[in-house]
């Protein structure tokens, strides 16, 4: 085989390998795709909708409990983080281009959206769950929080990044001071990037499951006290999904559904929503 | 350095002396002095990065904004030196306001556009304001375009007429100064034509001064002229003569394009 | 309307006002960003508080001690690192090179038009909730895994010797092995989505250039592409692994949670994540919450370390790009 033939064989085989890892990863994300439509939409049910988590060996139930406990968590976290988010990221975009606090806060940010989420819930564990008696959704949306701030800080900072430096002084031109140039003009001038970076948040945290086992725990029961222990999907998921109940699987694969439809239904409207508003 | 124009008491708004600018160690400016005459054009001219956007910016301490920048010497507006430090910039930015190369209008409506800043240091009822952003839309020709959209977002408006919002904005805070940088760089023939007029038009009631690439504009809008090279002030004169009669070599070889 | 210009002097109380409320807003916006930052601060020492009796009790030795025993309060850590550690190799063993190749596909060989679907489809699966991937792995994969894999792995690679220890045992389908390729299927879409974003800040000039003296395009991506952003790739990998080590749900189902070191990648093991969502619940206040403290310290340092040194080569694979 001359050189020319050998090189053009190798390309060949590295294209082919390209597509097949492509296919490869395809594949066995819409295969876990495909298993969580079909018996997730096994499950829903009126009931399952309307009726709280069995209890063990009982018949039949549903996941109310642990659908409006989840909403009611994630919408405490949604409160809690995005003022503190945008806050923190407007003082890196603002205050900390050269400060070395600032960097040091844009580090640690970026390790805490990866770090793992178990060990937050160990943290607010200790800190609220430990110290102040008992397991509650508080203390879940804390948890929940905690992973939800890096997210906003960072969409915040990068969005507020991109404000070109012609609109800031332009704001700073008629005499605004700075905290109007950031609240009513760069910030209003990034609100779709914000709000997509809150919506990413959301999406990060409906699914996290560690940080709620510690903190939040879960109740059998429908309750709408956050400051006992409460139910959530994620949890519940986890003990029904582990459980020899065939219900209790049933009621597992429909609430990961709902988890899963509604974590792609918010990253798709992100997405939708970014991209209207940045083509403008 | 050429003798700077010095105008009797009175006539000069800004009286700059021995300015000097500094981006970290580089040094921007190099002991500019110069006055700018009050009601009239003035018109910074040369090649690019001479300085002249840096000394608009000096004007109003936009630099401030930016840690490693800092400006020496003095820039004296009604008896006080505008680089002190004890001077308030939001102050100094509302009293001599500021149009840029890129429309910059603001993410809200046209009418906020313009009450944005007015709001900021008058507190006026909503009537008054009515009347305050129909008057700086007036001026800035561009009521007639737009007083059927007062509640659209003004990045809906083209980019001439964005610019013209800017300078409607610009005026309705009633400055004493308004500072051009190339505000029509980014514009086509048509919005520029329009442009110029207005800088005619308002000259009678404020100082403008405006950076330009173009020499041609400078010759058509301005009565004063300056010329600077390599952060220094070459020259600086009534336009006319400047343009007739260059006094130094620089200057004629940068207006007759030998270089630039 | 007249004309009036007012004095400089009139709006000093508005200028203090601004100052005041400037202040005011550094200062708030600044305690926000000290939150963030207190936050870590609060993990670690909250963790090393609440570790603290164990590591009395066991010292050092409690990392490297192969002991877990609940009711004779002995711990250490050394089964949960070991799993930990091994089915994250195994899942960047799988990982890493379909990553390559998905990000070299969606970078240099897909059709324009399916670029941006596919990307998207990447982006959006590395958003799918671990639990997910988990309960999948559990109902789905591991039976798959257990009748028509392990038992053709065993009579393949069984006798070969040095490896075959590894697929020795039988073939119960939840294992080691398993968790860590559930967990790679996990990881795939992250490393491939940052593996994506670095291949595209090669400047098009430069492969351009490349592709002007008749190279192909494997060429282009080993001599132009990979050389250009090996410290962003080798971030990326770092990225995963990060997630892969500190990941609980996705190996939680499946690993098969046994506190003991067994040679075959069949045998059911434990990673620090799964120990600690299986037994926290139901710990004793005592020693042995405090060794599921020490735990969790043990996986956020290594994951600290290895999140470090990947943003570090992130930053410095686009910083050189900026150059």
């Amino acid at each position: 085989m001359n050189l020319y033939s050998r090189r053009v064989l190798t390309n060949r085989v590295g294209i082919v390998l390209s597509m097949v890892a492509m296919s490869f990863g395809l594949i066995a994300l819409m295969w876990i795709l495909w298993t969580l439509f079909y018996n997730g939409f096994a499950a829903l049910s009126w009931d399952f909708f309307t009726q709280d988590t069995p209890a063990p060996g009982s018949e039949g139930g549903g996941l109310r409990n642990a659908i409006v406990g989840s909403l009611m968590i994630i919408g405490v976290t949604t409160l809690v983080s995005t003022p503190i988010g945008i806050l923190a990221g407007i003082y890196l975009a603002e205050f900390g281009t050269t400060s070395r606090f600032a960097a040091a806060t844009r580090f640690v940010t970026d390790i805490m959206l990866s770090a793992p989420s178990i060990v937050v819930g160990l943290f607010v564990y200790a800190l609220a769950v430990a110290t102040l008696g008992g397991f509650s959704g508080w203390s879940g949306s804390l948890a929940l929080s905690l992973i939800a701030i890096p997210v906003v800080v960072r969409t915040t900072e990068n969005m507020l990044l991109l404000v070109p430096t012609a609109l800031r002084e332009a704001a700073f031109a008629v005499g605004a001071p700075r905290w109007q140039v950031s609240l009513k003009v760069t910030l209003r001038a990034v609100k779709a990037g914000v709000v997509t970076g809150i919506l990413l948040a959301i999406a990060r945290v409906t699914g996290e499951t560690a940080p709620l086992l510690f903190t939040a725990l879960n109740n059998q029961f429908f309750s709408t006290d956050m400051s006992q222990p409460m139910g959530n999907l994620p949890v519940v998921i986890f003990q029904f999904a582990m459980s020899p109940y065939d219900n209790w699987v049933s009621l597992a694969w429909g609430g990961a559904l709902l988890i899963a439809l509604f974590v792609l239904g918010i990253n798709i409207l992100a997405r939708v929503m970014f991209r209207k508003k940045s083509s403008d | 350095m050429s003798a700077p124009q010095r105008l009797a008491d009175g006539e000069a708004i800004l009286a700059i002396r021995d300015l000097n600018f500094f981006y970290g160690d580089f040094r921007g400016l190099i002991d500019v002095s110069l006055d700018i005459a009050t009601n009239k054009v003035t018109a910074f001219i040369g090649p690019s990065g001479c300085g002249k956007s840096t000394l608009l910016r000096t004007f109003n301490r936009m630099y401030d904004l930016y840690p490693g920048q800092r400006a020496e010497g003095q820039i004296n507006f009604h008896g006080k030196n505008l680089l002190d430090k004890k001077q308030d910039v939001n102050l100094v930015r509302a009293k001599i306001g500021m149009v840029f190369q890129k429309p910059t209008p603001f993410p809200m409506t046209i009418y906020e556009n313009i009450a944005f800043g007015v709001r900021l240091y008058e507190k006026l009822p909503k009537s008054e304001m009515d009347d305050r952003v129909e008057w700086a839309l007036r001026k800035a020709a561009i009521w007639e375009e737009t007083k059927d959209k007062l509640q659209q977002s003004g990045l809906s408006l083209s980019g001439g007429q964005q610019q013209r919002l800017c300078i409607a904005r610009t005026i309705a805070v009633k400055p004493e100064i308004v500072l051009l940088d190339e505000p029509t760089s980014a514009l086509d023939p048509i919005s520029t034509a329009k442009i110029e007029e207005l800088i005619d038009e308002l000259k009678s009631d404020y100082t403008i001064a405006i950076v330009t690439h173009n020499m041609q504009q400078a010759a058509r809008i301005s009565d004063f002229t300056a010329f600077m090279y390599l952060g220094e002030l070459v020259e600086f004169g009534k336009t006319d003569n400047l343009f007739v009669k260059p006094q130094k070599q620089q200057t004629e070889d940068y207006i007759t394009g030998r270089f630039g | 309307m007249s004309e009036v210009t007012t004095p400089v002097d009139v709006h000093a109380a508005q200028v203090k006002k601004f100052k005041l409320q400037d202040l005011l807003f550094h200062q708030v916006t600044l305690v926000f960003a000290f939150i963030v930052l207190a936050a870590l601060a609060g993990i670690l020492i909250s963790l090393a508080i609440e570790a603290m009796p164990v590591l009395k009790a066991f010292g050092p030795g409690f990392l490297w001690t192969n002991v877990w025993n609940v009711p004779e309060d002995q711990y250490g850590a050394l089964s949960a690192i070991y799993g930990t550690v091994v089915t994250s190799i195994i899942a960047l063993i799988i990982a890493v090179p379909v990553s390559f190749g998905i990000a070299l596909f969606l970078t240099e060989t897909c059709p324009v038009w399916l670029r941006r679907p596919l990307g998207t489809a990447i982006e959006l699966l590395a958003g799918v909730p671990s639990i997910i991937y988990g309960i999948w792995g559990l109902f789905v994969f591991a039976p798959l895994f257990a009748k028509h894999v392990q038992p053709h792995l065993q009579a393949a690679l069984g006798d070969v010797p040095v490896i075959g220890g590894w697929f020795a045992g039988p073939p119960i389908g939840i294992g080691i092995l398993t968790a860590g390729i559930v967990l790679s299927l996990m990881v795939i879409p992250f490393v491939a989505s940052v593996m994506r974003d670095v291949f595209e800040t090669v400047p098009p000039p430069l492969k351009e250039s490349a592709y002007g003296v008749g190279c192909t395009t494997w060429e282009v991506v080993t001599n132009v592409v990979l050389p250009y952003t090996r410290v962003g790739v080798i971030g990326g990998i770092m990225l995963g692994l990060g997630r892969a080590l500190g990941e609980t749900m996705a190996v939680t189902f499946v690993i098969g949670n046994a506190n003991r070191i067994v040679g075959s990648l069949f045998a059911p093991g434990t990673s620090i994540a799964s120990t600690l969502a299986n037994e926290f619940g139901e710990a004793d206040p005592g020693l042995h919450i405090s060794a599921l403290f020490a735990l969790g310290l043990v996986l956020f340092i290594i994951t600290f370390i290895v999140l470090a040194i990947s943003q570090w080569l992130i930053k410095r694979g686009v910083a050189k790009q900026g150059k």
